[in-house]
């Protein structure tokens, strides 16, 4: 497929309707990356015009500041609100609840003044709408699907029912883990931990969370950040259940089941 | 009138020397940096009516909740009682205020009876939660020596004090038959038959001296109390009170930005006011992030000194559940105890903590070849996801996410150290504006 860059809309001399915030898993996990091309299949289907910014992002600096890398995060975010403030960059939309806090967040106190919104929110907005439809039936009816709140989307942020209702919209059973919304468990890969080796201890926090995943008898984890989708497929994986429960970002469940 | 007299003397020495603990805790909570309050006040005083006031993160969890709320309420309440107290112990009287209000003094009397009852109950499975149920978050390593014992005492308190006032208004009640001129007569709901009960047929005697004990027994217990808030978790019943008002608004996910690394950032790139001032290229390299008290925030010392270690932080942390040394509860503990330790050395005087002798100590003139790191490890620090969950958890809004945040950016920013694993992201964000190196291009996605 092909998504046009906010360069290309500037040459012609137009601004698209919103603009697709990849970030980095999106753009270099193999995994995010399918994440990446059923979003912009979804925002193709319902007839929206957006653009990414290609090989002008840079990262939000997320990782950095929650390492205690201040330097480089205001290195990077300033580079991209630049770019953003250059495009006259309004409207964004992002499948990483990371780049989607910090956007949202930090950027104001750097100069740079967006509107953004988590791909679970524009998803759910598209579908009541109805600008995307669902067909009756498909791969999720009636399957068990369990929703795993980021710390990002979920505490950070304060966003616990788009997603709930967008996974409403498949016909699934949703049943909730122990911990959930509010008291939602971590994946363990937030504060920079999805580059460091754990801490010694008894248990990987992606373990302990995806123990409680399968006690919901889920055939489906749902997630909504590429950090938890790397460490619940792992953690299924580990547990050498990955032929029967199957861990999925919102927006594949959405691609797979929505009338093309 | 000996009586009059003591009880003044008593009552002075008791509120002066919390005057001064108390005064010693606002120090040592000043010593931080004063940290701007943003954001609308009517906010805040909301947080403070439904957390503090009313307790509504306790609610999480519904039976200490109810348990908590019962001895809350029986705390508040009982300290009309207090008033007097007071008069009676000055001015030598007995039950003030018994003849004047009537119905309506025994209205308040058993109100208080009847809350310190539910009191009791509470305290009493209180001190079996903590020390014969097995509940985790009571049993860290945190939580052995000083902060168990301080748990157990202020239960042991509690129920002294309990006991005090059922045996002075119990023996009241028996005494008003024995000499209706001096007892007034009054109609409590649970003395009027637990007073005869337990001390009918007693002698005359023994009852006046039992009624002295309980009201002498009752207002000492209060006194201790007062004194043993300053040195204790119990300090939460007050500070919880600013400590909600102060919390930071805004959203959890939010971190606090660092201006002066921005502007130099901007100016490095270009980007900054040309008509600022040439940075000082002599001028002492400033500290980043916090190692000690000094550079945490006040709002982050206040929350060291509201927490009561109730350890709900700690129980809901990922990193601990899974057996990493991490436990908020642990930093925030610490944050109290190197404050405590910093404001003692302040105040001695002792010269040997000057950083320059030749000038008098002081918080700006203090090195005690001592910091945050003899309490907490960098293990510990290394090992948060910065997931929110502490922060949600804490029933008096401390934010133990931000002191963590606060050492891993001295870690980083001023002793240049930290975890080696994180070098790799670091070169290839500054390298390469990604967080990983990979050489493929951003659009690869589209390619399938």
């Amino acid at each position: 497929m092909t998504v046009k860059t906010m360069a290309q809309f500037a040459a012609e001399e137009k601004q698209p309707e919103i603009l697709f915030w990849v970030g980095c898993a999106g753009s270099f996990d193999d995994r995010a990356q399918k994440v990446t091309r059923a979003f912009a299949e979804i925002l193709t289907a319902a007839g929206i015009e957006f653009a990414v910014l290609g090989d002008e992002e840079a990262c939000t600096g997320d990782p950095a500041r929650r390492a205690g890398n201040e330097f480089l995060y205001q290195m990077t975010a300033l580079q991209n609100i630049e770019v953003l403030n250059m495009y006259g960059v309004k409207k964004m939309v992002t499948a990483c609840p990371h780049c989607f806090n910090t956007i949202k967040n930090e950027y104001p106190a750097l100069g740079g003044h967006y509107e953004i919104v988590h791909h679970t929110q524009l998803l759910q907005q598209l579908i009541d709408d109805g600008r995307i439809k669902m067909t009756g039936g498909g791969e999720f009816k009636g399957k068990r699907i369990t929703y795993h709140d980021s710390c990002y989307l979920g505490r950070a942020n304060g966003v616990y029912e788009a997603p709930r209702e967008v996974l409403q919209s498949l016909d699934g059973q949703l049943v909730e883990m122990k911990r959930s919304k509010t008291n939602g468990l971590c994946c363990g890969a937030g504060g920079a931990q999805m580059w460091k080796e754990d801490e010694n201890g008894d248990k990987r926090i992606n373990v302990e969370r995806t123990d409680e995943a399968l006690a919901t008898g889920a055939e489906v984890i749902a997630v909504n950040c590429p950090f938890c989708l790397t460490m619940m497929t792992d953690g299924v994986t580990g547990k050498e259940k990955q032929d029967s429960v199957m861990v999925y970002d919102l927006s594949e469940m959405i691609v797979q089941q929505m009338a093309k | 009138m000996l009586q009059s007299i003591i009880f003044c003397l008593v009552a002075a020495a008791a509120l002066g020397y919390s005057f001064y603990q108390f005064r010693k805790v606002y120090a040592n909570i000043m010593m931080a940096k004063a940290e701007a309050v943003e954001g609308p006040t009517g906010e805040r005083w909301k947080n403070m009516i439904l957390v503090a006031f009313g307790q509504k993160k306790m609610f999480k969890r519904m039976i200490p909740a109810v348990l908590h709320f019962m001895l809350y309420v029986a705390f508040v309440f009982t300290q009309i009682e207090l008033i007097e107290i007071f008069i009676d112990g000055i001015f030598g009287v007995h039950r003030f205020f018994a003849d004047g209000l009537g119905t309506f003094y025994n209205f308040i009397i058993s109100t208080i009876e009847v809350l310190s009852v539910l009191a009791f109950i509470a305290t009493v499975i209180f001190l079996v939660r903590r020390n014969v149920l097995f509940i985790p978050r009571f049993n860290k390593p945190e939580m052995t020596g000083w902060p168990k014992l301080d748990a157990n005492l202020i239960l042991i308190f509690e129920l002294i004090l309990l006991v005090c006032i059922f045996t002075m208004n119990g023996t009241d009640e028996v005494l008003q038959g024995i000499d209706p001129a001096h007892y007034p007569d009054t109609n409590l709901a649970v003395t009027s038959w637990l007073g005869p009960a337990l001390f009918g047929g007693l002698s005359e005697g023994t009852l006046k001296v039992l009624e002295r004990v309980g009201w002498w027994g009752h207002i000492a217990m209060v006194f201790v109390f007062l004194n043993y808030l300053p040195k204790s978790k119990h300090l939460h019943i007050l500070l919880a009170f600013p400590n909600t008002y102060f919390a930071r608004l805004g959203q959890k996910g939010q971190m606090e930005n660092m201006p002066e690394i921005m502007n130099e950032v901007k100016s490095m790139m270009g980007l900054g006011d040309p008509n600022a001032p040439e940075p000082d290229m002599n001028a002492e390299l400033p500290e980043f992030g916090a190692n000690d008290v000094f550079e945490m925030s006040r709002i982050d010392l206040l929350g060291a000194y509201s927490c009561t270690e109730c350890g709900r932080c700690t129980s809901v942390c990922p990193a601990n559940i899974t057996g990493k040394k991490l436990s908020p509860r642990k930093i925030v503990m610490n944050l109290r105890d190197r404050s405590e330790e910093v404001g003692e050395k302040i105040r001695s005087g002792n010269t040997e903590f000057c950083k320059d002798e030749s000038q008098p100590l002081s918080a700006d003139n203090f090195d005690d070849g001592r910091n945050l790191w003899d309490f907490i490890s960098r293990e510990e620090v290394h090992a948060c996801t910065t997931c929110n969950a502490c922060v949600e958890a804490c029933p008096v809004l401390i934010n133990p996410l931000e002191m963590i945040l606060k050492l891993r950016r001295h870690e980083i920013l001023t002793e240049a150290a930290g975890p080696q694993d994180w070098l790799p992201l670091f070169n290839s964000i500054e390298n390469q504006q990604r967080a990983w190196s990979v050489s493929t291009s951003r659009t690869e996605w589209m390619n399938e």
